[in-house]
């Protein structure tokens, strides 16, 4: 699924649109940056409740594509211009974490772990 | 006005950075005048006065057991002790430095003991050296003219424009995590206009951020450079303590010291270090409770020395 198939997707708000639009194959789901660190793979979605600058930072490094925040946590202005910066999409969410990764996995083709 | 500390030159940082990579063996003073416990404190006057010299150690089979410093002499010669034996009026509990430290442990130890020189002893706790401020301001120099041959020799031959060699050092403080990651996405952005294979990048990457973090997470501050040549990235990392109490742990999946705000603020999975390792080719780590920890990471961009991920 593109990046801005999230966007066409009822549950998904985009509150950062400024993103080049790219093929997402996998994700990730994780509160912990240095687990996102060391294991998201390159060109993932995050799927996290961790709304902080630092988030971008790792994704950025890590080289993840897209953010959704869950729970409907609110997202901070630095946050967003961070984002904005690095041309990372963030989306926002008021489904749980169980919920997005199982939505995300259905528009990817399925569950990679089944 | 900007909110952002003037960082300090460049050049000044990577002296600082040079002398912190340093062994106290390197530097410390060899030739060591110690006295034995039946010496006196007249020996003692006469070892200072033809050397000039203001501390000597006194030892037993090799071992340090104690040090006579100025002061303790004036005490002694204020009372006309001269002819009393070193062991009255030495001061017995001597802050020892191991001669393999990094010499920013024994910088941070001068700035925590009230000291003004430290004995230096091997792995068998045996005596080999002193070190004293003079030490230090010799290898500063030194350094110092160093750097000044390499920037004249840069001059003379500048390196090719798109050349992939960098070093550059970073300054990080205590929670500043507003900072943390500048340096790794500096860095990444380096790798990248250089042609670098992404993988590659990305390992730079992870080892950079998880350093570059654990200075501001976990230190009392200090400094990250990155030597970057052809053949593979160097990435040191020096702070000012406060030392890791067990490394083991430290390097163990899961384990981490971080404080609920930290992890608040995403960090403290315990996962840092583990990490760093995971990805480099080289990988060492030195700490010293109260002196500081010193972390060395290399990454190879030598394609034929493909990292197993």
């Amino acid at each position: 699924m593109k990046i801005s198939e999230i966007q066409s997707l009822e549950q998904f708000t985009c509150v950062q649109d400024q993103y080049t639009d790219a093929e997402l194959t996998t994700g990730y789901t994780s509160d912990l940056l240095s687990d996102v660190m060391g294991n998201a793979d390159e060109g993932s979605v995050l799927i996290t409740i961790q709304a902080h600058k630092n988030t971008v930072a790792v994704s950025s490094l890590a080289g993840v594509a897209a953010i959704i925040i869950c729970n409907d946590r609110s997202v901070p202005d630095d946050m967003l211009a961070a984002a904005a910066d690095e041309g990372l999409a963030v989306f926002q969410t008021s489904e749980n974490q169980f919920n997005t990764s199982a939505l995300v996995a259905q528009h990817i083709g399925g569950c990679p772990a089944a | 006005m900007s909110e952002e500390r003037a960082q300090p030159l460049q050049s000044s940082l990577r002296v600082q950075e040079l002398i912190y990579g340093l062994r106290i063996s390197e530097v410390m003073t060899s030739k060591v005048f110690a006295v034995s416990r039946n010496c006196t404190m007249r020996d003692v006057q006469t070892i200072m006065k033809n050397n000039s010299i203001t501390g000597v150690p006194v030892v037993d089979n090799k071992r340090v057991v104690g040090i006579v410093t100025m002061n303790d002499l004036m005490n002694a010669l204020e009372r006309g002790s001269m002819e009393e034996s070193v062991i009255q009026w030495m001061v017995g509990e001597v802050q020892t430095l191991a001669e393999d430290m990094p010499l920013s442990f024994a910088i941070s130890a001068f700035g925590k003991f009230p000291f003004r020189q430290f004995p230096v002893v091997n792995k068998k706790n045996e005596l080999t050296g002193i070190l004293t401020f003079r030490n230090i301001n010799h290898a500063l120099i030194r350094e110092l003219s160093r750097q000044l041959r390499d920037m004249e020799q840069r001059h003379e031959h500048p390196p090719e424009p798109n050349s992939l060699t960098l070093s550059k050092v970073y300054q990080l403080s205590r929670y500043d995590f507003e900072n943390g990651g500048k340096a790794s996405s500096e860095i990444k952005k380096f790798l990248k206009s250089r042609g670098v294979p992404p993988k590659v990048i990305r390992r730079v990457a992870v080892a950079s951020y998880e350093l570059e973090i654990n200075l501001v997470a976990h230190s009392n501050g200090g400094m990250l450079g990155f030597d970057i040549t052809e053949d593979r990235v160097k990435i040191s990392s020096h702070d000012r303590g406060p030392g890791i109490e067990d490394i083991e742990k430290a390097m163990t999946q899961g384990f981490s010291t971080a404080n609920e705000w930290i992890r608040s603020q995403g960090f403290g999975a315990g996962m840092g270090l583990p990490n760093v390792k995971r990805v480099s080719d080289e990988f060492a780590i030195e700490s010293a409770m109260g002196m500081g920890t010193m972390v060395k990471s290399i990454i190879s961009l030598k394609p034929e020395k493909e990292h197993e991920d």
